[in-house]
């Protein structure tokens, strides 16, 4: 699908909010700048979690309470999943609540096999992204079809 | 609850210790002023002492030199674990598992010595640094926090009463740098980087959006980094060094004019740049500037003490505990931890 401004890519991270439950994962990838923390920040809207939504590049993970919490996860930093493992983010995926990882490319290997994947993509107008939705496993179909 | 209210305490020797993210550092601070020894684990070549190198993102890494760098500490500070006062350590924002680690050995230290833990938030850590260095700091302090992970414009009306006036709503400025420098591939970090090429180019050679300019003291460096990215799409793009210039430039217009704008309305006597940011000498060299013409002093903390470093937790532990405060040993990570007023 494309979303044609920063507010639609919000929207729709709002609606995919409103579907997950615990223990669900988000992979996300993109270049940089192409909307991923907004599209986090939809998902947290989602959620109910009335904290504002920053990047979490530097220090690797932020914690948002709501109707469930929203572990969101940035790998952008890191050199591969072993130093994702280092920060504990076992303990987290597949956890009490959901969680979103960002640069998800850079934690392939610990990532569990049901999770729905995202890819935005820039296209030429400023604010128009492509956004890419894969489902893995049950799961992730089932959530790929609840956002219809 | 992170304190327990007591009689104002004024502790000579105070341990500071700080894990929030990728540094490790312990610090002694005597009578709140005299820092008697800051090491930081990156800054300290600990690494034949516990064979191998230090994995830059890792809680285990924080595991690993903790106890060699408190050991160290001690032996530099030329004092022992009994001769300690109080342990002011940091308990978020942070990584949480890297916060937990120092919280737990501060709880530990505290509860076998018998002495008070004082958990700070990193970021009142920043805010006292500047305190370490210069006596002649007037409140009410406007003091911009610039790093890495935070962009925040805070004031300081009397120790303990903050008011966050403005923070970032997406990325952080020192984070707009480092992805800026990746996607030229100047490489990590990026700061330094950005900085050298900037100093080659022209500032005005191409310009770029100044985010949220007029609005108050909130920010917003997306769009900035976003504006770069696409310029380099473009047919017509300007040399490496020129773009560094020109968004080094927007980045700092920000920053000088917000917290300008913030020391006014706050009738600020003192102005104070803090965090890692602080050290670009292009934000200095405008801040200055721009001060010198408000009338109103400059005093930021000297390089060593803008990055993350435990002797500016040891200062503010040593300010709490003269408000009169203190944590139990129940203390707990905060990751999101946010700066609120202690009074």
């Amino acid at each position: 699908m494309v979303s044609h401004s920063v507010t639609e890519t919000e929207s729709l991270g709002e609606r995919l909010g409103g579907c997950l439950r615990a223990g669900d994962v988000l992979a996300l990838t993109g270049d940089l700048g192409a909307g991923k923390t907004t599209l986090v920040r939809g998902i947290a809207r989602g959620l109910g979690c009335p904290e504002p939504v920053s990047s979490p590049t530097f220090v690797l993970m932020h914690v948002y309470e709501g109707r469930l919490a929203l572990y969101h996860f940035d790998a952008w930093r890191l050199s591969g999943p072993e130093d994702l493992l280092g920060i504990g983010a076992e303990e987290y995926l597949e956890g009490e609540g959901v969680a979103v990882v960002e640069w998800s490319e850079r934690a392939e290997g610990i990532l569990p096999p049901q999770r729905l994947e995202i890819r935005l993509e820039s296209l030429e107008a400023p604010e128009e992204r492509r956004i890419c939705l894969r489902g893995l496993g049950l799961r992730g179909v089932e959530l790929l079809e609840g956002l219809g | 609850m992170s304190h327990d209210r007591v009689e104002p305490y004024s502790p000579r020797l105070i341990l500071g210790l700080e894990s929030s993210c990728d540094e490790t550092s312990v610090a002694v601070l005597e009578e709140g002023r005299i820092c008697r020894v800051n090491l930081v684990s990156s800054q300290v070549a600990l690494h034949e002492k516990y064979g191998g190198v230090v994995p830059e993102v890792a809680c285990r890494a924080h595991m690993e030199v903790l106890n060699p760098l408190l050991q160290e500490a001690l032996d530099q500070a030329g004092t022992r674990l009994a001769d300690l006062d109080a342990v002011a350590v940091t308990h978020g924002p942070g990584l949480v598992g890297a916060v937990l680690l120092g919280v737990a050995a501060a709880k530990t230290l505290a509860g076998l010595l018998e002495i008070p833990l004082i958990g700070v938030n990193h970021l009142e850590g920043h805010l006292y640094s500047t305190f370490l260095e210069h006596s002649d700091v007037e409140l009410p302090l406007v003091c911009l926090l610039v790093s890495g992970g935070h962009t925040q414009i805070v004031e300081m009306t009397t120790p303990g009463a903050y008011r966050v006036l403005g923070s970032t709503r997406d990325d952080a400025a020192g984070e707009a740098f480092d992805k800026v420098a990746k996607a030229l591939g100047l490489g990590y970090p990026g700061g330094p980087r950005v900085e050298e090429a900037a100093r080659r180019g022209d500032p005005s050679r191409l310009h770029l959006p100044r985010p949220m300019l007029e609005a108050g003291c909130e920010f917003s460096f997306s769009g900035l980094k976003t504006a770069v990215l696409v310029h380099l799409q473009s047919p017509d793009r300007v040399s490496v060094d020129d773009l560094c210039a020109s968004f080094q430039e927007a980045v700092v217009d920000v920053l000088v004019t917000k917290t300008l704008r913030a020391a006014r309305e706050c009738r600020a006597r003192t102005v104070a740049v803090a965090g890692g940011v602080a050290a670009n000498s292009a934000l200095r060299h405008r801040m200055e500037e721009a001060c010198r013409k408000a009338g109103i002093p400059l005093r930021s903390p000297s390089m060593g003490l803008c990055t993350d470093n435990a002797a500016m937790i040891a200062r503010a532990g040593w300010e709490l505990a003269r408000l009169g405060l203190r944590s139990p040993l129940t203390l707990d990570a905060r990751p999101n931890l946010p700066l609120s007023s202690r009074i």
